[in-house]
Formats: C-alpha cells, sequence, structure tokens
C-alpha cells in the first residue's frame, strides 16, 4: 500500500453556478500532520464535504486507499477510514461519555439491541487509545469543550479512522487544552493515522503541520512544506494581499482625566484587589488563563458581576454600576466573546441587531419607531463597517463571523460609548477580517474613546494595545508594554504560574 | 446513569409519600383498599397515555392530539362494533381501535417525518381535525350500550376484597399498563431503535450523521402513540362503560404535566420510564384524594397546577445552580467557552 490516503486530482464543483472549488489537487500521506487554511468562504468546507462524500463532485478524480471512486457516498468514505470532526463534534449532550463513543460502531454494525457491558468496554479501550480518562457516566453536556472534541476523537478511532479530519478543532478551547489535545494528535500520528486540520488560526497551524494547503477564492494557491511558510506568508496567501499591522502608539493627553479609574476591585475569589485606568485614546490590553479573572473584569465594570468592594470612576466621578442599565448610562459597552449566545439576536435582522440598544432614540412621533430613521441609521453602520451583506434586513445568522462580529459592534457604537469593552473581539473570525476588526479598534481609539481588549491571542494583543496588564488568579501582576516585549515572551508570562 | 434525573425521581417519589402522608392522615380513608384500588383504575389510562407521551417528548417533540385519537378510535370502534359485530369478543374491540389509532398517528407522522414540520403545530391541527372529523361524520351522541363483551370486560377483577359496605375491586387492566410499561422501557433503554430516539431528541444533526434514520424513527414513534393512544381510549371507555365523543380531550395537558414532573425534558432527549410513572401517580393521587382533606374540588386544579410548576421549576433552578457552580453555564453571562474548570 502506498503512503497515499487521498489523492485529489481537478476537482470542481459549483452551487447555482457560483463556482466554489476550481481544480483542486491536494494529496493527504499517512502519518502526517495536514492543514488547510483559507479565509471564510474560500472552499474549505465544500473540499471536506467532497472528501467525506457528502457532496458530489462536478469533475476530477478521487483516489482513497489506491482505489479510484466515480461516486463517493459518505458511507464508502467513513468505511475507507475517513471520518470527519465537525465544530459541533456531532455529539449527544444527553447522552453519556461511553455511550457517545460506542453508538456510531453500534449502529453501523447494525446491531439491534444493545448491548451496555459492550458498550462500556468499547469506550474504555477508545479512551485508553488515546490515553485520557473521562468518566465513562458522565452526560456529554456536563464535560469540557476539550473533554468533547477528546470524545469524538476517541470515537472516530473506533470506526477505524485513517484519517482524521478536524474542522476547526482549537477554535474553543484554552492554550493548555490546545497543547493536550496537539499531544494526543502526535501520538496517534505516530501509529498511522492522518490529520487534516482545518484552521486560521496561523501560530497553530504553523505549530502543528507538517503539510500546508492554502486555499483563496475557490481554490489552492500554494501547497508546501511547514518550513516553507511563517505567518507573513500565510496570511499573504490567504488574502492575497500584504497586510502589514502596526503597532498603536498612543500619546498621553496628560491633562485629561482618566475615563474610566477603578481601584481596588474584589469580588470573591474572582478578582482581588484590582486597579487599573484608561485614558481617552487608549486601548489598554487585559489577559491571563482562563480563571484568571480576566472575563469576571469585564462583567463587573458593565454591571453583570456583584463585586463586593472596590470604586470606579468615570472622568474623575465615583459612579455606582449595578447593572448592565448603570454602565450604559456611564458611557460604558460590553462587546461579549461569544457573540453568538450573547451579543446577537441571530434570527433578527442585521438591521435590527444594529438599532437595538439606541431603538429609544428612534422614537418619532406618538412613541412609534421611526421607521425612515431607522433604515438611515442602519445604513449609516452596515457602510463605515464594511459589513458585507447584500440586504440588512436578512437574518443575523447569514453573515460569517468576522460580519458578525461587526454588527455586534455596530450595536455598540450606535450607543455612542465612551468606554468600549472589548472581550476576545476576533474569536473566530478569519485573518483578513481580524485585521480589518483590528485597523477599526486603532480607528476608535483615534477618535477618543478609551478601549479595554480582553484576549489571549498574543499577537492581536501586541497589535493593538499600547498597554497589556496580565491577570493571575484574579490580580493584575504585571503591566507590559508592547514595545519592550514580544510574542515568545508574553505568551511564557501567560502560562507561569 | 445520571444523579440528576436520579434525584428528580426521588424527589416526586418523595412528594407523593409527603402528599399520601398529609391526605392519609387527615383522612384515613385514604389508606383503605377500596381508595388505593380507585386510584390505580383512575392511573391506567394516563399511565397507558404518558408511555406514548414520554416517547414524544424524548425525541424532542411533543403530541398533544393524542386524546384525540383515543376518543376517535374509542367511538368508531364501539359504532362499528355494535353495526356489524356486536357479539365480537373484547379483544378484537382493542384490535381495531389500535389499528385506528395507529393509522392516526401515521398521518401525524406523514406531516412531521415527510414535510418536516414543527410536532406541535402538527398535531394542534390534527387534533382539532380528528375530534371534528369525529363528530361530524362519525358521531355526537354518547353510546351507552357498549358490546356485550366489553361489557364484561369492565366487570372484571383481579383482585376482590370484602369491605365494611360492597366489595372493592381492582381491574385487570392495570396488567395491560404494566405490561405497556414494561415493553417501553426495555424499547427505549435496550434497543438502537429506542436509543435512535433518544440521540433524535438530544442532537437531531448528529443523529442523522451517525446514520439513524430520522424518517423512520418519526414514523414509529408517532404511530406507536397512535396506536397506544387507540389502546388507552378503548379502555377508557370499557372502564366507563360508555363511549362519549367529547371525553378524553381536553386531558392532553394532564399527561404531559405528568410526563414532565416525571423528569421528562420538553427540550428533548431526557426522561424515563419510572419518572413518567411517578408523574402519573402524583397527578392522579393529587387529583382524586385532594377532596378527601377538603379542598374544594374547584381548587385543584389550582393546587395541580402548582405541583407543576414547583415540581417542574425546582429541578430546573437546582441544574442551573449546579451549573453556575461548576463554572459553566449555557445561559448565564460566564462564557461557554470556559466551562473547563480552571487548570492554573
Amino acid at each position: 500500500m502506498s503512503d497515499e490516503i487521498i489523492r485529489l486530482t481537478g476537482i470542481y464543483k459549483s452551487f447555482a453556478g457560483v463556482r466554489a472549488l476550481i481544480d483542486v489537487d491536494l494529496t493527504i500521506e499517512r502519518s502526517r500532520i495536514h492543514c488547510l487554511v483559507g479565509e471564510n468562504g474560500c472552499g474549505k468546507s465544500t473540499l471536506i464535504k467532497i472528501i467525506s462524500g457528502v457532496y458530489t463532485r462536478d469533475a476530477g478524480r478521487v483516489v482513497i486507499n489506491g482505489k479510484e471512486f466515480d461516486e463517493l457516498h459518505p458511507i464508502t468514505s467513513i468505511r475507507e477510514g475517513i471520518q470527519v470532526i465537525y465544530q459541533d463534534f456531532s455529539l449527544f449532550p444527553n447522552l453519556t461519555v461511553a455511550e457517545n463513543i460506542a453508538l456510531n460502531e453500534q449502529l453501523a454494525e447494525g446491531r439491534r439491541l444493545v448491548n451496555w457491558r459492550e458498550v462500556r468496554r468499547i469506550a474504555q479501550e477508545a479512551l485508553a487509545r488515546i490515553e485520557v480518562d473521562i468518566p465513562l457516566n458522565a452526560r456529554v453536556e456536563d464535560v469540557s469543550v476539550a473533554n468533547k472534541q477528546l470524545i469524538a476523537i476517541a470515537k472516530a478511532l473506533r470506526q477505524n479512522a485513517q484519517l482524521i479530519i478536524m474542522d476547526e478543532p482549537t477554535s474553543a478551547l484554552t492554550e493548555r487544552e490546545v497543547r493536550a489535545l496537539f499531544s494526543v494528535i502526535r501520538r496517534l500520528q505516530q501509529t498511522g493515522i492522518a490529520f487534516l486540520f482545518v484552521s486560521h488560526k496561523l501560530n497553530e497551524v504553523l505549530e502543528i503541520s507538517e503539510t500546508i494547503a492554502v486555499m483563496r477564492n475557490g481554490r489552492i494557491v500554494s501547497v508546501g512544506d511547514r518550513s516553507e511558510y511563517d505567518t507573513e506568508r500565510l496570511t499573504f496567501e490567504m488574502t492575497g494581499q500584504k497586510i502589514a499591522e502596526r503597532n498603536y502608539e498612543f500619546t498621553p493627553d496628560v491633562g485629561a482625566p482618566a475615563l474610566l479609574r477603578v481601584e481596588g476591585l474584589n469580588a470573591g475569589a474572582a478578582l482581588r484587589d484590582v486597579s487599573l485606568e484608561v485614558r481617552a485614546g487608549e486601548i489598554v490590553g487585559v489577559t491571563g488563563l482562563l480563571g484568571s479573572g480576566r472575563t469576571e473584569l469585564a462583567l463587573a465594570l458593565f454591571g453583570l458581576l456583584t463585586v463586593d468592594s472596590g470604586d470606579i470612576y468615570v472622568e474623575n466621578k465615583p459612579v455606582r454600576i449595578r447593572s448592565v442599565q448603570d454602565a450604559i448610562a456611564h458611557g460604558i459597552g460590553y462587546v461579549p466573546e461569544d457573540r453568538l449566545t450573547e451579543g446577537l439576536f441571530l434570527e433578527q435582522s442585521i438591521g435590527r441587531n444594529v438599532v437595538v440598544r439606541t431603538v429609544e432614540r428612534l422614537r418619532g412621533a406618538l412613541g412609534f419607531t421611526d421607521l425612515q430613521k431607522m433604515d438611515a441609521q442602519v445604513k449609516e453602520w452596515v457602510g463605515s463597517l464594511r459589513i458585507k451583506t447584500g440586504n440588512p434586513d436578512l437574518p443575523a445568522k447569514t453573515l460569517s463571523g468576522g460580519n458578525q462580529q461587526r454588527v455586534v459592534l455596530a450595536k455598540w457604537l450606535a450607543s455612542n460609548p465612551r468606554i468600549l469593552i472589548l472581550n476576545g473581539p476576533t474569536v473566530g473570525v478569519d485573518v483578513g477580517s481580524k485585521n480589518e476588526l483590528h485597523e477599526m479598534i486603532k480607528r476608535l481609539a483615534g477618535e477618543g474613546m478609551g478601549l479595554l481588549v480582553i484576549s489571549d491571542d498574543i499577537p492581536e494583543l501586541l497589535q493593538t494595545c499600547n498597554r497589556i496588564l496580565l491577570l493571575r488568579h484574579g490580580r493584575i501582576v504585571e503591566e507590559i508594554m508592547p514595545p519592550q516585549t514580544d510574542a515568545n515572551e508574553l505568551a511564557a508570562k501567560l502560562v507561569e504560574g | 446513569m445520571n444523579r440528576l434525573l436520579r434525584s428528580n425521581e426521588v424527589l416526586v417519589a418523595v412528594t407523593i409519600v409527603g402528599l399520601c402522608l398529609i391526605v392519609g392522615i387527615s383522612n384515613p380513608v385514604f389508606f383503605t383498599v377500596g381508595n388505593i384500588f380507585d386510584l390505580m383504575r383512575s392511573s391506567i389510562v394516563m399511565g397507558i397515555f404518558a408511555m406514548g407521551v414520554l416517547i414524544v417528548i424524548v425525541s424532542g417533540g411533543i403530541d398533544v392530539s393524542f386524546t384525540a385519537i383515543a376518543v376517535f378510535a374509542l367511538y368508531s370502534t364501539v359504532r362499528l362494533l355494535n353495526a356489524y359485530a356486536p357479539e365480537a369478543p373484547f379483544w378484537l374491540a382493542f384490535v381495531i381501535a389500535g389499528a385506528i389509532g395507529f393509522g392516526l398517528g401515521m398521518i401525524n407522522a406523514f406531516f412531521i417525518a415527510r414535510f418536516n414540520l414543527p410536532t406541535l403545530i402538527v398535531t394542534l391541527g390534527t387534533m382539532s381535525m380528528f375530534h371534528g372529523f369525529l363528530l361530524f361524520a362519525i358521531g355526537n351522541t354518547i353510546v351507552r350500550d357498549l358490546p356485550p363483551s366489553l361489557t364484561a370486560f369492565s366487570r372484571a377483577t383481579l383482585v376482590q376484597v370484602q369491605m365494611e359496605r360492597g366489595v372493592a375491586n381492582l381491574h385487570p387492566a392495570i396488567f395491560f399498563t404494566a405490561v405497556i410499561a414494561v415493553l417501553v422501557w426495555l424499547l427505549m433503554d435496550f434497543t438502537m431503535l429506542g436509543r435512535g430516539v433518544y440521540a433524535l431528541g438530544g442532537a437531531r444533526d448528529a443523529a442523522e450523521r451517525a446514520g439513524f434514520n430520522i424518517r423512520r424513527i418519526q414514523y414509529f414513534i408517532y404511530g406507536l402513540v397512535g396506536l397506544l393512544s387507540g389502546f388507552g381510549g378503548m379502555i377508557y371507555g370499557s372502564l366507563n362503560r360508555q363511549a362519549n365523543p367529547q371525553d378524553i380531550v381536553g386531558s392532553e395537558l394532564n399527561v404531559i404535566a405528568a410526563v414532565v414532573l416525571g423528569g421528562a425534558s420538553l427540550t428533548g432527549g431526557r426522561g424515563t420510564v419510572i419518572g413518567s410513572l411517578l408523574g402519573v401517580a402524583l397527578v392522579v393521587i393529587a387529583n382524586n384524594s385532594l377532596i378527601l382533606i377538603g379542598v374544594p374540588s374547584v381548587w385543584q386544579r389550582v393546587v395541580i397546577g402548582l405541583i407543576i410548576l414547583v415540581g417542574t421549576g425546582v429541578p430546573a433552578i437546582q441544574e442551573r445552580r449546579a451549573r453556575r457552580r461548576t463554572g459553566g453555564s449555557a445561559s448565564g453571562p460566564t462564557q461557554p467557552l470556559q466551562a473547563a474548570p480552571a487548570a492554573d
């Protein structure tokens, strides 16, 4: 048997006249970690679905394990050892870990009855193979995202996976969990299993992969060994343009009072004696591991977390923030990390999402909403934030990640906050949109807003912030100036302790 | 299997014991054999309905048409037998009622599986349709003369206890409910089909990807609910010795409430046979016994509503608290992405 698991040549695929894949060649070798990178909508997902047999190609050849397939059905693909782990993991939250691992296998064997002892045995073996320990009787909804991922891998292995395709596997994991995942992957690689990572987190792609394929607008524009790439080249290949991020420079206006000043904030074990200052035009980064209190800090400033003690001043005036309404009244805005559950009404139109915070101001005669005024405002924001949509009346869920994040931003900007807290502003956003969001953040600061950027994306912190606060166990342990550090040093500081 | 569910079942069981003690102490009649047999008799039909409702709710759907199916099956079977085969044995009545129920259930299944419509909308529609069709096309008068075999069946006794005044009878139909409950339990916990119902209710997309035939499972579910409703309706008519086309319809929410009280989640994926039976027991005891401690019958609905509210509210709040403690949350302001306990 050759070392190739899959060889795709000249694959074409169109949807209703839109060309999604154009002349795609891709080879995946045994025992190798491959990465497929590209911006949203470049055709990555389509390509995966061709490999997994979900979509039928329009033209091209597919050879799997040396056999040529004229037609590839999902079941054939699975039988040939190709397993796709989607972002939602395809797990059943209401069932136990053991059953989740064993269910597919039992189903594939055409069983009619469930042998619970067998289920446990299968699950035990599967978890032992990846050397992790997860309680078999726990319900999947009660385990962490990282464990869900490992369960999905264990499940794939039980079905004789030769190639495991992972769609954005690290988007919901913390730094530490990503390490753990990578070590499992490297171990499995030793046993002959190939991986295809689909990702847009460039630093992770560069760390784990051995072969990199970059897609842009439906084509594979570049393939090669890991050693041929660095962040700059990957960014260039993905976007087709050179994006050079400049650092953000801030010159304080000595006379003006700080926009936001926090003194001795305490909240249970989450925040301990936190003091900080944000001046007009500043972009202050807040970083730390999960559990360090970084999100709690944002929630406390936005009135969503009750604090035990501490003072908050807005432009030197002491304020009390006990609710979201208080925070908004004092000009504080918050863009949550999980834009899908916290930031957006996904089923509602883009336009309505933009104006939801300010709908009070759109009140016309008789107290009804002035629809013309609303349309004008929506149009203005869609234009100035470059939200890519054909029609702001479409539901927000039709937008890509980066554009959704922009709608959340627009929503907050529409209420003219003076202090804006951004939690993980570019989580799940591709590199092109990420740069645009960074530019937007800098522009806002340039216009005199004070920003607090909570993130564990180290390049992001270094490129956008003029100061970075490091949190550990609820305390600010260090203030870092980006020009005086680099990514490696910051990363080391982040995990130490 | 899961502590939360267990504790929910224990909670219901404790509530039942508590309620029994309160009622029994203030009125000793409660603990007489006669009363207990009465309670069991009242649970027979509701228990059967609850098994069907449980399966639907676990699959993530809801069926409000089963009462209409039940009365449709009962009434048309009785009219049919009276007209063409008054001497038919009682089991034939059950076969016919079951077949009618199954057929009507398949109509639900057709709309739900074929057109992928929301189950509540479909069954709300079919409930009106089935009941309206029954009243309009088959009959709207009460039939008091059942075929003799059914009348005999209604008088059957499993256990007879001599009381001070008269005798207390336990009807053998309780066996029917018990057998159905055991079969549903085996189906749900030990067959791939049953696990498919749980999988469908837990994550539909994942179930599809795993290779479950969702449509077939849905046809099975709604067909089975129809079948059970047909049986339930027939037993109801036999026990009451009449077929009233206005009966049963209107009690669907009581049954659904009983199943939810027993720990089934309206969002699907969760629910057990034992829990549902306990829920039925609680609702039946509350229904039949409040009068014994002097709660006026107009207040019974209020009390039952309160039990449902507290019974389903407390576990939900407990669950939310538990989640918050472990740091994860499905709804609160903390980040779902950080559901794992901090490792640093």
